[in-house]
């Protein structure tokens, strides 16, 4: 028989329509074909997967065509790569899995794969006779599920039906209402089992959106749809709250939706929405800042902190604190500030801030938070906040959020600590504050916005920024870290806010949507504090902050923990202050550092200023800081020290989220940066308290 | 007796071309898939493969005759020709397109030439050899 050429279409359905249908329903909603999809049976999966076979090779897709039907699934074959999109098009759930061939003469096999991915997003399986590793890495970096070498063994079909679970299983994180976030927890990741607790859930979250990033867009498109739910700077606020409440580590979409108590929002709607502070390239950002915090906390050294920061924290919480103020740092200086909005970087300071709720002073809470974070507010104000830092209780457990940003910010108390700096830190406020995170960071004015904080100096609003930067994942989904990270930066400043650049970047470089979704305002127009880093995203230690997010090291760039304080510049006017870091690197590991000498607000560790403190955290941070903040830079003068303060809305999630990083990352000295920021007395002063 | 016979006559044929390299495990896997609802299924597939490569040899061919050699080209109808020569199991065929491969690699017109040579030479012989094997299975 000749197989003639020529389109060949021809749908051979294995499996009786009952069984596709459970399938699909197991499946969670394939969708076509089957109907009703209610019942699931499971047993029958992966029985009538839905199968496309594209190959121009006849005798292949003969031979495949029958591997498939005999492992029974269904299958549509196609000669033609065109001829295979169109059918893809016209049934957009009429398939699970599609298998292509990598040399096809209409049209190349990866072009497929990539019009696939975008158009449909499901899984795609290369196949070529030819396995040499660039062209199976082509295949990787294009998103191909899986790369098959022919000839194509029966027993290698088998188990495509993975493919096609994994992605649901991805996609129905995000939907399902009892497989949520909470439940799917297992942590994965072997690398972070330490903090597989508490990154937990985030690391699903974050693991999930990795792989859908755009399966959140595609939501509306897939069979579960859910009405998009606006996030009001109110919801927003509401949800940081309740992240806050919860502790980054058992902020589960289920709890926080509990907390929220908001009628009508579903689960899946809080879980996305989480999903979006969570930098899409950094999800192991949270963790290992978790883990950073962890150590931190652990590791702190009893006062070193500083001798400011909290007076004497509690010892946990002091050092929690600075590792904060370390994290934040290391985050911000980890070059990644350019990536992090300055919002994040208010978001995490507002996290840290937010710990102490009870902080005595509004500003007080939040300046040590801030300390630790950017270790730029200077040692008498730090006095304050760690004394309300101290009080906050739950040192250790609000660390969760951020290692010395007081999860129990209160959003007031970033309104306070706002207020007293100047820091208009609307970097990335808008990050921050349309999360409506900590209430105040929207509110407050320019200067007071979320850097509560900030009060203390403007180096503080710095901080924020730097923060946010930093944290903000490269590229990655940051939205998450956006907001996290900035430190709250009140948008509203946006003139003079840190230049966050580094939040708005979408960075490019990095990818990280540095605030892309978070909208986050230009911090860096603003304010020429920062010396108009503009983009902090960018590694471009614009002021010294170094976008790249060293906090995480893995994520970005080796190990560079930079906390980008540098990049920080964002509207740090008070650049110097913060920007120190970036000398420092080493001991903090990179973050701390860029605080380095006094200026460094906040060189969570490497800079230890007073050095007490920081010596800790740095470790990981070390040394990389491509972040550096020039803290020399920070003295642009514009002083937006404010800028910190405002963040707090987001602080909470961005301290949550450095925390969490943090405490993978170990060895982020943050605790040095307590002492160093601010501590050196740069423009401390000029913070508004 | 007949007809173990003849099975025997299947097995030995088909052992001797394992044997003998001209087929390898694919073929196995191929015959694997065989069954009631397609019970020539094996024989299908080498029709298929047949007909299909003539039309690549035809294609080849006429490369070769276009000086200077557009061994990219070449290339890619090998790397087709090992594709379906592979889906069947066809061990010394594939071999043998690995070697044109190399040849357009190192830009070899000469050892291009050879190599195509070989190649249909023993993408011929199996077919010889797989006539016969199908002949006898008709048979039984």
């Amino acid at each position: 028989m000749n197989l003639g050429g020529g389109q060949v279409v021809s749908k051979q359905s294995m499996m009786p329509s009952s069984s596709c249908t459970s399938w699909k329903s197991t499946a969670g909603g394939g969708g076509s074909g089957g109907g009703g999809g209610d019942g699931g049976v499971p047993d029958q999966f992966p029985a009538g997967l839905r199968v496309l076979v594209v190959d121009d090779d006849p005798t292949c897709l003969m031979i495949l065509e029958k591997m498939l039907r005999n492992c029974n699934y269904e299958v549509t074959k196609c000669n033609r790569a065109e001829v295979a999109l169109s059918h893809l098009r016209e049934n957009k759930n009429g398939f699970d899995v599609v298998i292509s061939d990598v040399h096809m003469p209409d049209m190349d096999g990866f072009k497929l794969l990539e019009h696939i991915g975008i158009e449909m997003d499901l899984p795609v399986i290369m196949m070529s006779a030819d396995d040499s590793k660039s062209v199976v890495m082509k295949g990787v970096t294009h998103g191909a599920c899986d790369y098959l070498i022919k000839p194509v063994r029966i027993e290698a079909l088998r188990n495509i039906w993975q493919h096609v679970v994994r992605k649901r299983k991805h996609e129905w994180k995000d939907f399902e209402p009892s497989a949520s976030a909470d439940e799917q927890k297992p942590p994965e990741e072997p690398d972070y089992s330490s903090s597989a607790n508490e990154g937990h859930n985030w690391k699903n979250t974050k693991r999930r959106k990795e792989e859908d990033d755009e399966a959140e867009e595609r939501d509306d498109s897939s069979s579960l749809k859910k009405p998009r739910v606006v996030w009001s700077v109110e919801l927003h606020q509401q949800f940081v709250a309740a992240v806050n409440q919860l502790g980054i580590d058992k902020a589960v979409p289920k709890k926080i939706l509990e907390l929220m108590n908001v009628p009508g929002l579903t689960r899946e709607n809080v879980a996305s929405h989480l999903q979006t502070f969570l930098p899409h390239n950094c999800k192991n950002l949270v963790q290992k800042y978790r883990l950073y915090l962890r150590r931190l906390s652990g590791s702190q050294h009893p006062g070193g902190l500083s001798t400011g920061f909290m007076g004497s924290p509690e010892a946990g919480y002091g050092s929690i604190s600075s590792l904060n103020g370390l994290d934040l740092q290391a985050l911000a200086a980890s070059g990644q500030l350019g990536q992090l909005p300055p919002q994040s970087l208010a978001t995490l300071q507002a996290a840290a801030l937010g710990r102490s709720t009870n902080s005595k002073s509004p500003i007080s809470v939040p300046v040590i938070d801030q300390r630790n974070i950017f270790s730029f507010e200077n040692p008498k104000r730090y006095t304050e906040v760690q004394s309300q830092h101290l009080t906050s209780n739950s040192n250790s457990k609000h660390m969760n959020l951020l290692p010395g940003i007081p999860t129990n910010m209160e959003p007031k108390q970033f309104v306070n600590l706002h207020q007293s700096s100047q820091h208009s830190f609307n970097m990335n406020n808008q990050v921050l504050i349309q999360m409506g995170g900590q209430s105040q960071s929207q509110n407050q004015s320019p200067n007071q916005s979320q850097i509560k904080t900030q009060t203390q100096t403007p180096s503080q609003g710095l901080r924020q920024p730097v923060l946010s930067n930093e944290m903000l994942p490269r590229g990655g989904v940051v939205d998450l870290a956006t907001t996290v990270y900035n430190p709250v930066v009140s948008v509203s400043q946006a003139s003079s806010l840190v230049d966050f650049s580094m939040n708005h970047k979408t960075d490019p470089s990095n990818g990280y949507p540095l605030g892309g979704n978070l909208g986050i305002s230009n911090i860096t127009a603003t304010s020429s504090t920062l010396q108009g880093d503009g983009s902090l995203d960018s590694k471009v230690p614009r002021r010294g902050i170094v976008p790249s997010y060293d906090i995480f090291n893995d994520l970005n760039q080796s190990g560079y923990r930079d906390w980008g304080l540098q990049d920080v510049g964002l509207t740090f006017d008070q650049s110097p202050v913060l920007l120190q870091q970036s000398n420092r690197s080493s001991d903090m590991g990179g973050q701390n550092r860029n605080l380095n000498s006094g200026k460094v607000i906040f060189s969570p560790s490497g800079t230890h200023r007073n050095g007490s403190n920081i010596g800790q955290p740095c470790n990981s941070y070390v040394g990389e800081n491509p972040l550096r903040v020039k803290a020399e830079n920070l003295h642009d003068g514009s002083s937006h020290n404010s800028l910190y303060n405002e963040q707090y809305g987001q602080d909470d999630l961005l301290a949550a989220v450095l925390k969490h990083q943090q405490q993978q990352q170990e060895g982020v000295g943050l605790g040095q940066t307590e002492s160093e920021f601010g501590f050196d007395g740069y423009a401390l002063d000029n913070l508004p308290v | 007796m007949e007809q173990s016979h003849i099975k025997k006559q299947i097995n030995f044929i088909k052992n001797s071309l394992f044997e003998q390299g001209y087929l390898d495990e694919q073929f196995i896997q191929l015959e694997d898939l065989q069954d009631d609802a397609n019970p020539n299924f094996v024989e299908e597939i080498v029709t298929s493969f047949y007909s299909d490569s003539t039309r690549l040899i035809r294609n080849v061919e006429n490369a070769l005759e276009n000086y200077p050699l557009d061994f990219c080209k070449l290339d890619d109808y090998m790397h087709q020709f090992k594709g379906s020569s592979s889906s069947i199991g066809a061990k010394k065929v594939k071999v043998e397109c690995t070697h044109f491969q190399e040849c357009c690699k190192a830009r070899n017109s000469q050892g291009c030439i050879r190599a195509f040579q070989q190649m249909k030479q023993e993408h011929a012989t199996l077919k010889r050899k797989l006539e016969a094997y199908f002949q006898i299975s008709r048979n039984e």
